[in-house]
């Protein structure tokens, strides 16, 4: 657990120390803004989070990726992977750690969002409900892209192809309720459980479904765990 | 420390395949504690791939490597802590200072962090790197670069200590530098180090090993393999029968300078050297003969090894 600690906390201070991390949180927040207020000029606003949760699930798309892209990728480039890996670390330690990380970094950056929360309180009587599992929705989502960005990370020594290839990734999961349209029966079915969006809805309505977080728990477990696996592969080349 | 006597790194049958091609094959070493193993051999000869497996940054193909004991694959971790590596490329995170760099490769290696303080001020002092401790490593010029990497691979205090061309690409002074550290790590640390330098490992080191495509083809002390530079014909003759009559017999040859009586596996394998220029096994065959041993087989091996020696000696001048 310390090694967990040890390569997390690096990694945390390379965040908060790099213009990418500031430049990724700064485009979050001015896109996430515009979603905020775009409800404004309606007659009859709803003091809600739903057009930001929208926005939101979009931007993590872009995001997502270029905040993990540089973990794995840029220490095969460097060659400090040759000095990670035969640290008395163990691999699964090693994307822990890096993972944890990069959560950290999402947390402050949706954190910086409360501000939205506390504007529509104070100046609305908001439903709390739908708030606060849009956030809970929101966590789950943006760990689940940060594992797909973690795994492409792992396979290339090039930031810019672990990002794009993780942006696909995303996209085709994210729109994958549209493929399920174009087929009917079983098919439908498992292409539309795919979907990104037709998981994340609900929470922005104030539905928390288990069969939501476990599929967002399960995104997130089944790429950390290939990423490990393909970090251990790497040595067998 | 523990088990004094057996060695410290014990290499057996490794064999590493990139794709089918194999990289090694059947390497077969030892190195005893508190000796400074040289690997000499031509870019590409198999040096960096047996060091990456003696590290455990990959597993071999087969065999089997054990650092004090503990094998690299199965007691990864164990092993793994006994070892302080420097690779090819120096692996730096050039974003971060000399100080945060290295606490960092301290943590992730076990040191205690009460510890950890003081041993990165050893190393700083160690490796001459005192003004710079608040230097962005990416900032640093390729020869401090190469001390700070020195100064991770001897942070924790290995008992075997890895290095991989430790003086490629920089400057001559700074190669110099960079010598007297190793031998000073080698007298109480287990050294193996790999050059394409012939004089280089003359040097520093007590024993060499010669790879080439893939296998040991010499394994000496560097005196004795300067020897067989100057002009020595070398001879294995497999012999069945009474070893210390056959390396008498063999001895009143004419011409015969040494003979090595069988070490190791093969108890038949005798060495012959013999004055440069003659070729002796005319001579060799008629006396086992006539004495009714088994002459199982002959070879001349100086040819090979002076290839090699070209290759690395034109290397270096150019």
């Amino acid at each position: 657990m310390q090694r967990v600690q040890a390569v997390a906390w690096k990694e945390i201070q390379v965040y908060f120390s790099s213009p990418m991390a500031y430049i990724v949180g700064m485009i979050f927040l001015a896109l996430t803004g515009f979603f905020f207020v775009r409800d404004f000029g309606n007659p009859f606003p709803e003091a809600s989070l739903s057009s930001f949760y929208q926005g939101a699930t979009i931007i993590m798309i872009l995001l997502a990726p270029a905040l993990t892209m540089r973990l794995l990728a840029e220490e095969r480039k460097l060659g400090t992977v040759e000095l990670l890996l035969t640290a008395p670390v163990r691999d699964w330690e090693v994307v822990a750690g890096k993972y944890l990380a990069s959560l950290v970094f999402l947390m402050a950056m949706v954190a910086l969002t409360g501000y939205y929360v506390l504007l529509l309180f104070i100046f609305a009587s908001p439903d709390p409900g739908p708030i606060y599992a849009g956030y809970l929705g929101l966590f789950l989502y943006g760990a689940a892209a940060l594992a797909v960005g973690m795994l492409t990370s792992s396979l290339t020594n090039n930031q810019i192809v672990a990002a794009v290839v993780a942006m696909g990734i995303l996209l085709v999961l994210y729109f994958s309720d549209f493929a399920a349209a174009a087929v009917t029966g079983l098919p439908a079915t498992i292409i539309g459980e795919m979907s990104i969006k037709t998981h994340f809805d609900d929470f922005g309505l104030g539905v928390i479904d288990t069969k939501h977080i476990v599929y967002f728990v399960c995104v997130t477990a089944v790429f950390l765990f290939i990423t490990v696996r393909a970090l251990e592969a790497r040595r067998w080349r | 420390m523990s088990n004094n006597g057996s060695p410290m790194i014990e290499v057996k049958g490794l064999t590493h395949f990139y794709g089918p091609r194999p990289a090694i094959e059947d390497v077969n070493f030892e190195v005893q504690r508190g000796e400074i193993l040289g690997f000499l051999g031509p870019n590409g000869a198999g040096k960096t791939t047996t060091m990456r497996i003696i590290t455990g940054f990959m597993p071999p193909t087969q065999g089997k490597v054990t650092v004090a004991g503990f094998d690299v694959v199965e007691q990864a971790l164990e092993a793994r802590r006994r070892v302080g590596y420097l690779p090819e490329t120096v692996p730096l995170y050039t974003e971060m200072t000399v100080t945060s760099y290295l606490k960092y490769m301290g943590t992730l290696r076990g040191v205690p962090s009460r510890k950890l303080k003081v041993r990165i001020g050893e190393v700083i002092d160690l490796c001459r790197l005192g003004d710079y401790r608040r230097t962005i490593i990416g900032k640093l010029s390729k020869g401090f670069r190469q001390r700070v990497g020195v100064a991770q691979a001897i942070l924790h205090d290995p008992e075997v200590l890895v290095l991989d061309e430790p003086t490629i690409g920089i400057d001559p002074i700074q190669v110099v530098e960079t010598r007297r550290l190793i031998q000073d790590l080698g007298k109480e640390q287990t050294v193996v180090l790999s050059s394409h330098i012939l004089p280089e490992v003359s040097m520093l080191c007590q024993r060499v090993l010669i790879i080439h495509q893939g296998h040991i083809v010499a394994e000496d002390t560097p005196q004795r393999l300067a020897q067989n530079l100057q002009g020595v014909e070398r001879i294995e003759v497999e012999v069945r029968g009474p070893a210390a009559e056959v390396a008498a017999a063999l001895r009143r040859i004419n011409g015969v300078t040494d003979v090595q009586p069988p070490t190791g596996r093969n108890r038949n394998l005798f060495i012959v050297q013999a004055r440069h220029g003659l070729d002796l096994r005319d001579e060799i065959s008629r006396v086992v003969i006539s004495q009714g041993w088994g002459l199982l087989s002959m070879r001349m091996s100086t040819m090979s090894l002076e290839e090699i020696f070209l290759k690395l000696t034109t290397r270096e001048e150019s």
